[in-house]
C-alpha cells in the first residue's frame, strides 16, 4: 500500500478524467470507504428479506438456516451458489447498478431480488 | 384402515382381503374411482383382447430415503431405510422389482449414493430409479445421479420399460428448475413421452413414477409440476393411469377422470401435511412416533379383483 501514493500520483491525469464516470470504482476511494456487508438469511424456504436494496460494492451473504439444502441462484445465472446445506453460506458482491432476481434452483418457487443502485 | 386413506367401498375391500391378510399390520386401499371396467383384468383376459397380456404380479415403491441427512427430525436415515430393507425381505410374496422415486441421497454426493446402493442392493431385487432434486443439486446439476443410475436413461434421466403388460414410464421433474415454478418436465421429455406412448393399444395399463407430484399438491409450497397438463394430456386416452411420486414425505391421493394420483411416505422423515406450516421440510415428531410416519408400498396388480391395489406399510 506504502506504493500507492506514488502511483496515483503518476496516474493522476488520468484519475481525474475518469472520476466522474467510476465513481465509486476508483481503487483509492474504494479504500477510503468501510466495506459493506449485508445479510440475507433462508429461513422457512424463503429469502429473507425478499428484496433488498443495496449500494454498488456491496457484499450480499446468504446464511441457510433450514435443514433442507437450498441455493441462490441468479434467474440469468450471473451468480449462483453450490447448494448450502445447513449453516451454509454464499456471499457475492454487486458491483454495478441493477436489478439481480434470483431463485432457490431446488425450490424454484422461492425468489428473491438485490437491487443495488448508488 | 389409515387416517390418509380414501373411502373405500365394502365390496372392494373385501375382494382385497385375502391380499390383505399377509400386510400385517399394514394399511390398506385400493384404487378406486379412476380405474374403468375397460382394463378389468377379467374383462380383458376373456375378451382375448391385447391386455390378456397383463399377467398378475407385485411391485414395491420406496421413496425419499434422504441417505446422508442426519438432524432431529432423523438422526438415522440408513437405519430407517435399512429397516424398510427387512419389511421388504419379510414379504411373503416378493416383488418383481422396486420403483424409487427419488431423494435417493440427501446432497448427491458419491458417498450417499454408493451408501444407499448398499443398502437396497442386499435385496437382490431390481431397482428403477427417478431423481429427486436433492439428487441433482451437484455441481453438474445430475451427474453423479447419471452416474450412479443413468444408464439406459435418456436425456436428463427418463426411461420406460414394460412388464407383463403393463407399461411403465419413469419421468425426471427435477432438472432445469425456473424461477418462480414447481417441478418441470421440460419440452424434450415431453416430445419423447408423447411419442413413448404412441404405439400404445389404449387398454394398456400405464404406470407412471416420477418425483414431485404430477398433480398440484400445494402450490405455495412448489407441490406440483408447472407443465404436468401437457404429459396428462398424452395420458387421458388410457383406460388407467397410475402416477406414484414421492417428494411430500405423506400419503395423498387423487383420482381425475382415468388417472389416479398416489404420493408415498419417506422412509427418512415426515413432512408437514400442506399449508399445516409455516414451510415445508422435515418434521421433527417424538422418536416413538416416527416410525408410524415412515413406510414402503406394495402394488398389486391382482387378477379377478381390482386391476391394482396398493398397500400401504409403516416401519413401526
Amino acid at each position: 500500500m506504502a506504493l500507492l501514493p506514488a502511483a496515483l500520483r503518476r496516474l493522476a491525469p488520468l484519475l481525474a478524467l475518469a472520476a466522474p464516470v467510476l465513481g465509486g470504482a476508483i481503487p483509492g476511494t474504494v479504500a477510503a470507504a468501510p466495506a459493506k456487508v449485508v445479510t440475507v438469511s433462508i429461513r422457512s424456504f424463503a429469502f429473507t428479506a425478499q428484496v433488498i436494496t443495496v449500494a454498488p460494492g456491496t457484499t450480499v451473504t446468504w446464511t441457510n438456516m433450514d435443514e433442507d439444502p437450498h441455493t441462490v441462484t441468479a434467474n440469468d445465472k450471473s451468480f449462483h451458489s453450490p447448494a448450502l446445506d445447513t449453516g451454509g453460506k454464499f456471499s457475492f458482491t454487486f458491483t454495478r447498478p441493477g436489478e439481480f432476481a434470483y431463485f432457490c434452483s431446488l425450490h424454484p418457487h422461492m425468489t428473491g431480488k438485490v437491487i443495488v443502485k448508488g | 384402515m389409515d387416517p390418509h386413506d380414501h373411502p373405500d367401498s365394502l365390496d372392494r375391500r373385501a375382494a382385497l382381503s385375502r391380499c390383505a391378510g399377509w400386510a400385517g399390520t399394514a394399511a390398506l386401499y385400493t384404487v378406486g374411482g379412476g380405474v374403468t371396467s375397460s382394463i378389468s383384468l377379467d374383462t380383458a383376459l376373456a375378451a382375448g383382447s391385447a391386455t390378456a397380456a397383463v399377467r398378475p404380479f407385485t411391485f414395491l415403491q420406496i421413496s425419499d430415503t434422504h441417505i446422508g441427512f442426519d438432524k432431529a427430525a432423523n438422526p438415522d436415515t440408513r437405519g430407517t431405510a435399512l429397516r424398510a430393507v427387512e419389511r421388504i425381505r419379510a414379504l411373503p410374496h416378493r416383488p418383481d422389482f422396486i420403483l424409487h422415486t427419488g431423494d435417493i441421497t440427501h446432497l448427491s454426493r458419491d458417498d450417499q449414493f454408493d451408501d444407499a446402493k448398499q443398502i437396497l442392493s442386499g435385496l437382490g431385487t431390481p431397482i428403477f430409479y427417478v431423481p429427486g432434486e436433492h439428487d441433482f443439486l451437484d455441481e453438474g446439476q445430475g451427474k453423479a445421479f447419471l452416474a450412479h443410475h443413468g444408464k439406459g436413461m435418456l436425456g436428463t434421466g427418463w426411461y420406460s420399460f414394460d412388464h407383463k403388460g403393463v407399461h411403465f414410464v419413469a419421468l425426471n421433474n427435477v432438472a432445469d428448475l425456473q424461477p418462480g415454478g414447481m417441478a418441470h418436465i421440460g419440452d424434450a421429455q415431453l416430445a419423447w413421452l408423447k411419442q413413448d406412448l404412441a404405439g400404445l393399444s389404449s387398454s394398456t395399463p400405464v404406470v407412471v413414477f416420477g418425483h414431485i407430484p404430477l398433480w398440484t399438491v400445494y402450490e405455495d409450497w412448489g407441490w406440483g409440476t408447472d407443465d404436468a397438463a401437457q404429459a396428462l394430456s398424452f395420458l387421458r386416452r388410457f383406460g388407467s393411469v397410475t402416477v406414484l411420486n414421492g417428494h411430500i414425505h405423506q400419503i395423498l391421493h387423487k383420482v381425475e377422470g382415468n388417472v389416479v394420483f398416489h404420493s408415498a411416505r419417506s422412509t427418512a422423515y415426515p413432512q408437514p401435511t400442506p399449508g399445516a406450516a409455516a414451510s415445508p421440510g422435515p418434521l421433527k415428531v417424538p422418536a416413538e412416533q416416527l416410525p408410524t410416519m415412515l413406510g414402503i408400498r406394495t402394488a398389486d396388480f391382482v387378477r379377478g379383483s381390482a386391476p391394482i391395489a396398493l398397500i400401504e406399510q409403516t416401519l413401526a
